[in-house]
């Protein structure tokens, strides 16, 4: 925990685990030590459930650049969609 | 020094221990076969956990002739892999330093009472567990040498204070009562070498017993030969920097 940098969100939606999918209702978004990507710090995402134990996490480890590129992309595609008449509801 | 001719073994498993507010948890526990006396080192894990690389290194430390124990710092987080494990632990901005102290204690403990430990016990970490290695010593009575590895967030500033972490372990330097081996890159961000020099000037000020190296071409984790991180020869100096330290101090 060298930088302790970490927030959660409450989210909705579903992940894939070695388990296969699962419900997901929180990420954990670290800038930390990763434990795979080659980077002393990387942009950790944890998607997770602990109610389904601590097996139950979908995890990616991005580069500061790769992180900003991934928010900017998430954002475009939501406001194609916003456009396009698609966000009224889950469908 | 090993030569071909001798003959050598160890033992290894998990065993149960008494960790912080006498919780029972587990931890890795690796001694030389033999009536000994052996001296003896507390592993203070670090941040990704109570790891393959952890267990080896508690193996590592047997081979060489020390009883060693690795308590399970993040026992009370749950059971998994020791990445889930871990990210659990992450995710909610690490353990108090109580329990990890509290837990080394009990490792330190746990020895003390082996009939063959010579009395001697050391204590050495890596990344957080070089933070909370120092924390022990300086916190807890019966170390006898302590080697801290990269251990960040030594130096905090008061900001920074939580009630997980509610004291700059740089301000216990006063408390601390043995020698202390310090290894640190020179490109790492978390100590960087502002902050070590500070540390270096705390315990030069206080008169400590005190061996820093720091590596050129090395950050955080050099010795982690799982990781691109690795970094081959400072990793075998510094390893040769902490085997003569314990031979100096816990022989």
């Amino acid at each position: 925990m060298c930088t302790m940098i970490v927030e959660k969100v409450k989210i909705e939606g579903s992940g894939k685990g070695v388990n296969g999918w699962f419900q997901l209702n929180q990420a954990n978004v670290s800038y930390d030590h990763p434990f795979d990507a080659p980077y002393e710090h990387a942009l950790n995402i944890d998607f997770v459930n602990e109610s389904q134990g601590l097996g139950a996490r979908v995890a990616v480890e991005l580069s500061e650049q790769a992180a900003r590129e991934l928010i900017r992309t998430i954002q475009e595609v939501l406001d194609q969609a916003e456009a396009g008449g698609h966000l009224s509801g889950h469908e | 020094m090993y030569t071909t001719d001798m003959h050598e073994g160890l033992t290894a498993e998990t065993v149960t221990m008494k960790g912080a507010n006498g919780d029972q948890i587990n931890a890795f526990f690796a001694r030389p076969l033999g009536d000994g006396p052996f001296p003896a080192m507390v592993l203070a894990h670090h941040m990704p956990g109570w790891d393959q690389w952890y267990r080896e290194a508690t193996l590592r430390f047997a081979l060489r002739g020390y009883i060693t124990i690795t308590p399970n710092l993040y026992f009370r987080a749950g059971h998994g892999t020791p990445e889930d494990v871990a990210a659990k632990v992450r995710a909610d901005g690490g353990v108090p330093d109580a329990s990890a102290v509290g837990d080394l204690e009990g490792g330190m403990r746990y020895i003390r009472g082996l009939p063959f430990s010579n009395g001697k016990v050391g204590i050495f970490g890596t990344c957080s567990g070089g933070r909370h290695a120092y924390l022990a010593a300086c916190q807890v009575k019966g170390f006898d040498a302590v080697v801290d590895c990269w251990g960040g967030r030594v130096v905090m500033p008061a900001e920074s204070l939580n009630p997980k972490t509610p004291v700059a372990p740089i301000d216990l330097t006063k408390d601390l009562p043995c020698p202390i081996l310090g290894l640190f890159g020179n490109e790492d961000s978390s100590p960087t070498p502002a902050q070590v020099d500070q540390h270096e000037a705390e315990l030069k000020k206080h008169g400590k017993t005190y061996e820093f190296h720091r590596y050129d071409g090395a950050g955080h984790g050099f010795f982690y030969y799982h990781a691109a991180m690795y970094r081959q020869a400072q990793a075998v100096d510094g390893w040769t920097k902490v085997w003569a330290f314990l031979e100096k101090y816990l022989a």
